[in-house]
């Protein structure tokens, strides 16, 4: 048995107790993990727009700068946005976290390779980019040591967490998207949300 | 004291969309930038209320504005018609979720361009937004500008959806290179 650490294992050691935490997660499989901790309104899972997990992320952590805002997002989806991460590192928002759930593989179409297997750092390119906080995560205490920055306010930060390459069960989100928005931004600025034009 | 009459600045479309911006509560403003677009980016970098973020690429601007809309704030995407290339993908995202999204783009490719490779982007650019779902509205002369952006601050935040005015490049003029070969003004 691999010694990595677990996805949905570390995925619900960051999301217990999250309070008015808002969770964004990027298409596959971290949409999965978010949803196996447990389905909430203040997520927003993705089925698609590859590449543009963290920016969501910046936009939603700019209109709320006094609540927290945690992306979590696999490898191949970090990959395709880098240049966010020298957008966020200009803004720093202070209420902005990044994981990275790294299995060094594009696990949603076959396990393909991605470059975080062949030395790749996205902790480093986040590092050079600006962000004031950026780490590799490898143990568990790592993740309880990442839950305790991200309950500080040490944003922006990325965490790239290396995973076990793992298949497993998925554990599907809502699929209407326009059902996933509504119920989030109800459930953040109340019910007239749907009536403001 | 004399007073004396001093002579009005010459109105700009940017300054009457500045304040359509303003008069809309919209305070992201996420660029890639675009000289047709300068005197706007100007007006907002100045205006304490909105926040100017800067993007490598515009498909950021497409997710950024998502993520305001879903905290509550509105923003505004400016790029030039080569950005639109860019987006389209991302562009799903606005369409999948129905999320408001203004976009102005200034054209390139377009009325006496200069440089060849600006033409095959510039000439799909309203074909492929339109094919994705997006829509279009166009402005060939300054005095169109307020009115479309107008139209399209209404239509894309009442009914959660994807527009983009098209700002033509006879607005604002094209590039002339063969001038920049001889001197750079200011």
């Amino acid at each position: 048995m691999s010694k990595l650490l677990r996805r949905r294992e570390a995925v619900a050691q960051l999301l217990k107790g999250r309070g008015g935490m808002m969770v964004i997660a990027g298409l596959g499989a971290p949409a999965w993990d978010i949803t196996a901790a447990g389905d909430h309104e203040l997520n927003f899972p993705m089925w698609g727009a590859m590449g543009g997990a963290t920016m969501i992320g910046l936009g939603l952590a700019l209109a709320q700068p006094k609540k927290k805002v945690l992306v979590v997002t696999g490898d191949g989806e970090m990959l395709m946005g880098l240049g966010s991460l020298a957008t966020i590192a200009v803004q720093k928002p202070r209420n902005l976290y990044i994981v990275v759930l790294d299995n060094e593989h594009y696990g949603e179409t076959g396990m393909q390779e991605t470059h975080t297997g062949h030395g790749v750092d996205l902790a480093g390119m986040a590092k050079a980019a600006g962000f004031p906080h950026a780490l590799n995560v490898t143990t568990q205490a790592g993740v309880a040591q990442l839950k305790d920055m991200i309950h500080a306010g040490a944003g922006p930060l990325l965490a790239q967490v290396k995973i076990d390459p793992e298949k497993l069960p998925l554990v599907l989100p809502p699929r209407d998207a326009t059902y996933i928005k509504n119920r989030f931004r109800i459930a953040l600025l109340g019910p007239e949300a749907l009536h403001d034009e | 004291m004399i007073a004396v009459a001093t002579k009005p600045p010459t109105a700009h479309w940017a300054d009457e969309v500045h304040a359509m911006f303003k008069a809309a509560n919209i305070r992201q403003i996420a660029i890639v930038p675009d000289a047709g677009h300068s005197r706007l980016i100007q007006l907002c970098e100045k205006d304490r209320a909105m926040r100017v973020v800067r993007l490598t690429s515009e498909e950021e601007g497409v997710a950024l504005l998502g993520g305001a809309w879903l905290g509550g704030e509105k923003g505004v995407l400016l790029m030039q018609s080569s950005g639109v290339g860019n987006c389209i993908n991302m562009l799903g995202l606005s369409l999948s979720c129905q999320f408001p999204l203004l976009m102005l783009v200034t054209m390139r490719g377009d009325h006496g361009e200069f440089n060849p490779a600006q033409v095959p982007m510039g000439n799909a650019t309203q074909a492929v937004l339109e094919a994705i779902g997006v829509i279009v509205k166009r402005a060939d002369t300054g005095a169109e500008v307020p009115e479309m952006v107008s139209s399209a601050i209404r239509l894309a935040f009442n009914t959660y959806r994807p527009l983009a005015v098209l700002i033509g490049q006879r607005v604002s003029g094209a590039k002339d290179f063969r001038k920049l070969t001889k001197s750079v003004s200011k």
